[in-house]
């Protein structure tokens, strides 16, 4: 066989999938730069070159259809205005990081100087020959890209223009607060992060915001031994907003990593996680709550290995669907030889408001280690109703039954934010949202 | 108070009848109960009358006070003063006892038109309550009944009974799978609740529970009918007999 293979052939299908990235990517400008950072952009151009963009047929997209996370132009999303409650982390104390339709404001931001942190916006860092990212930068990406392929995530390193270099290195007294704010209806957002906790050093990170029509958030973070990450996420709520976000995480030995997001409303959104258990007796939870109503595609495509001993995972992953929503669930443990009583656990679930909503599930394990605890469970189904009769038979309205019954479905995801009073406010903000989709 | 009249019942998406012409009158201030058979349909009447959905209702009426409790939703029926005690309360995962019980008395209040409950008046009551029938502040704080022993439920089922102040109880086998020092508790906490204005019907198996809470009228059920009603004598007849002889003397 040779180049010309027949279409239908893998080898073929293959041929034919380089060609159109090639002729996609062949008028693609990147972000200008020199020094290692550039070097970083076009080695993950060339990656996605050598595996090609994705299709719908892909088994890692069978539930997903990339075509609209990568068409040459985002499709315009409406701005929505929340006007009935506060902006998200008001009340919190944080350094401010602002990214209006993708691009970093310094008027709305905090000065980025700070006890304890190192931070640099990514574009700044470009002259910059040598840098504590430059070893990091597209390095834990193109780690990720095996055992399954993620093309649009080495093709945010390579077209990323901005994003924020944070290091810690010792005691941080805020949390760090990237906030996306967005105006035009037509903005895209590609952002690429990357994360360096040292040695016994902590730091809570809080993302919110829709960004913009369409984003690309690539978050790469190394946690030291004994690092600490706490990460709190809210998506933004703009009803046909796409987004597709990868967090590509590291851990070493006694490293906690521990990352919720909570998802409302969203046309198109897939959030990739990718955490390695590299050090002894790690801990990484993973966790989300996503609601939608109507057109709303949520998938949460998660991939955890423990690579060393003793390590600790979980991920538990809520939908409640209303209206045809459809939730996606890709999650795997990868539990290698040396990594000798792990502890891991999956949980996803969905909670099907109507015969309209789908929940597409694949829970993986994968075990190579033999004295190990590893669980796992994937459900769906309606509220239940004898749950919900108790309830009323005791004088509760249908509707405040309903949503203590919803509430009480995402309170497992939910106790995985450490901070009680984030943890309140996403419940505030949960009912509110469960108010505006009562019926 | 409950005025049951020619009450037939049958499942929603079978062709089954369960329950099949039963009339009942329960005046203010009385205890009635109910004995029969396993299957005669007492959990379907005690479901019937609070509104659980799976039943439909082909002919008869039933009324609270007057009010056609048939055209209630649950809530309703519940706000006007109907509590039912389940057979099988459920376990709520995530829901915690004490939010659920607040909710639950506040929505009444509210439905009633009258002022929530503050919060430490609440906890003050639900103290106290709980205490009466020896329920530990551990056991609220959990979510509603999950991991409760089988007699720790019941008394959680009073408790909620006691709190609320229906008119009308509804105990369905509460007695059942309580030891004889959990049935004194629950029997108190039920006798500590009867007054001029309040009506109980209670659902038992066994004579014992009336021992504790002495009926003043005892009906007794098979295949979807009460077939026979008389004072307190008529459950001591079964207890001694079994049903066979008053089912004996009912032409089928
Ligand atoms: N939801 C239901 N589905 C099927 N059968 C039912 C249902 N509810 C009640 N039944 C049937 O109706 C009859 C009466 O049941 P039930 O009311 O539980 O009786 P009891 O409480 O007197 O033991 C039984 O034959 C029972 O199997
Ligand atoms: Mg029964």
């Amino acid at each position: 066989m040779n180049a010309a293979a027949a279409p239908n052939t893998r080898a073929g299908r293959m041929a034919a999938r380089l060609a159109a990235t090639e002729d996609r990517l062949s008028g693609l400008v990147l972000p200008a730069g020199a020094g290692w950072l550039a070097r970083a952009r076009e080695a993950a151009l060339a990656r996605v070159k050598s595996m090609g963009l994705p299709g719908k047929r892909d088994e890692y997209w069978r539930f997903t259809d990339p075509a609209d996370l990568m068409s040459d132009a985002p499709k315009p999303a409406e701005v929505f205005q929340i006007t009935d409650e506060p902006a998200m982390f008001m009340g919190v104390d944080r350094l401010k990081i602002v990214f209006i339709d993708g691009v970093f404001s310094a008027k709305d931001s905090d000065p980025l100087d700070e006890e304890g942190l190192e931070v640099i916006r990514l574009s700044d860092v470009a002259a910059t020959d040598i840098h504590w990212a430059q070893e990091l930068y597209g390095t834990l990406e193109a780690e990720a890209q095996t055992p399954v392929q993620r093309p649009l995530a080495a093709l945010n390193t390579a077209r990323a223009a901005d994003g924020v270099l944070i290091r810690v290195t010792g005691q941080v007294s805020r949390p760090v607060s990237l906030v996306y704010q967005r105006q035009r209806d037509d903005a895209e957002l590609i952002l690429h992060h990357v994360i360096r906790v040292e040695s016994g050093a902590q730091l809570t990170l809080l993302e919110n915001g829709p960004g913009a029509a369409r984003c690309s958030i690539v978050t790469e973070i190394d946690l030291a031994d004994d690092a600490h990450l706490h990460h709190v996420r809210a998506m933004g709520r703009d009803h046909q907003r796409r987004a597709l976000t990868h967090v590509f995480a590291r851990l070493g030995a006694r490293a906690r990593f521990k990352s919720f997001t909570l998802a409302m409303n969203g046309a198109l959104v897939r959030n990739e996680a990718m955490v390695w258990l590299n050090g002894a007796n790690g801990v990484a939870h993973l966790a989300g709550a996503a609601l939608g109503d109507g057109v709303f595609h949520h998938d949460d495509t998660v991939f955890v290995t423990h690579a060393a001993p003793g390590c600790e995972s979980r991920q538990v992953f809520k939908k409640v669907l209303h209206h045809g929503a459809v939730g996606v669930f890709q999650g795997k443990i990868l539990v290698e030889q040396p990594a000798q009583l792990t502890d891991g656990y999956q949980l996803s679930q969905s909670l099907l408001m109507d015969d309209a909503c789908q929940f597409l599930a694949k829970p993986e394990l994968e075990i190579y280690a033999d004295d190990v605890k590893c669980s796992h469970g994937s459900t769906s189904g309606e509220i239940d109703a004898d749950h919900l009769f108790y309830l009323r038979a005791r004088g509760v309205p249908e509707d405040v039954a309903k949503q203590l019954l919803i509430l009480a479905f995402l309170a497992e995801a939910l106790d995985e934010i450490e901070d009680h009073h984030l943890a309140e406010d996403m419940r505030l903000r949960l009912k509110r949202w469960l108010n505006r989709h009562a019926d | 108070m409950l005025e049951i009249n020619n009450l037939h019942v049958k499942l929603e998406d079978e062709d089954k009848a369960i329950l099949k012409g039963l009339s009942l009158d329960i005046q203010a201030g009385s205890v009635h109960a109910i004995m029969g058979p396993n299957g005669s349909g007492k959990s379907t009447l005690s479901y019937v009358l609070a509104g659980r959905g799976g039943y439909q209702v082909t002919d008869g009426t039933a009324r609270l006070e007057g009010e056609d409790l048939l055209e209630m939703e649950p809530e309703e029926r519940a706000a006007a003063g109907l509590f039912l005690a389940f057979q099988y309360p459920v376990e709520i995962p995530g829901v915690g006892n004490m939010t659920f019980l607040r909710t639950a008395m506040n929505a009444q209040r509210k439905a009633r038109g009258e002022a929530e409950l503050s919060s430490g008046d609440f906890l003050k009551l639900v103290r106290s309550k709980a205490k009466d029938l020896k329920i530990d502040a551990d056991m609220l704080k959990r979510p509603v009944n999950v991991g409760f022993s089988g007699g720790e439920k019941k008394r959680n089922e009073i408790l909620q009974m006691a709190m609320l102040e229906p008119r009308m109880c509804i105990l369905d086998e509460t007695d059942s799978g309580l030891d004889v020092d959990a049935m004194k508790l629950v029997a108190e906490g039920v006798n500590a609740l009867r007054s001029e204005g309040r009506a109980f019907l209670v659902i038992t198996h066994y004579q014992r529970l009336l021992d504790h809470i002495k009926p003043d009228v005892v009906h007794i059920m098979a295949d979807g009918r009460i077939i026979k009603t008389g004072g307190p004598e008529l459950a001591l007849e079964v207890e001694n007999n079994g049903y066979a002889d008053i089912l004996a003397e009912v032409p089928a």
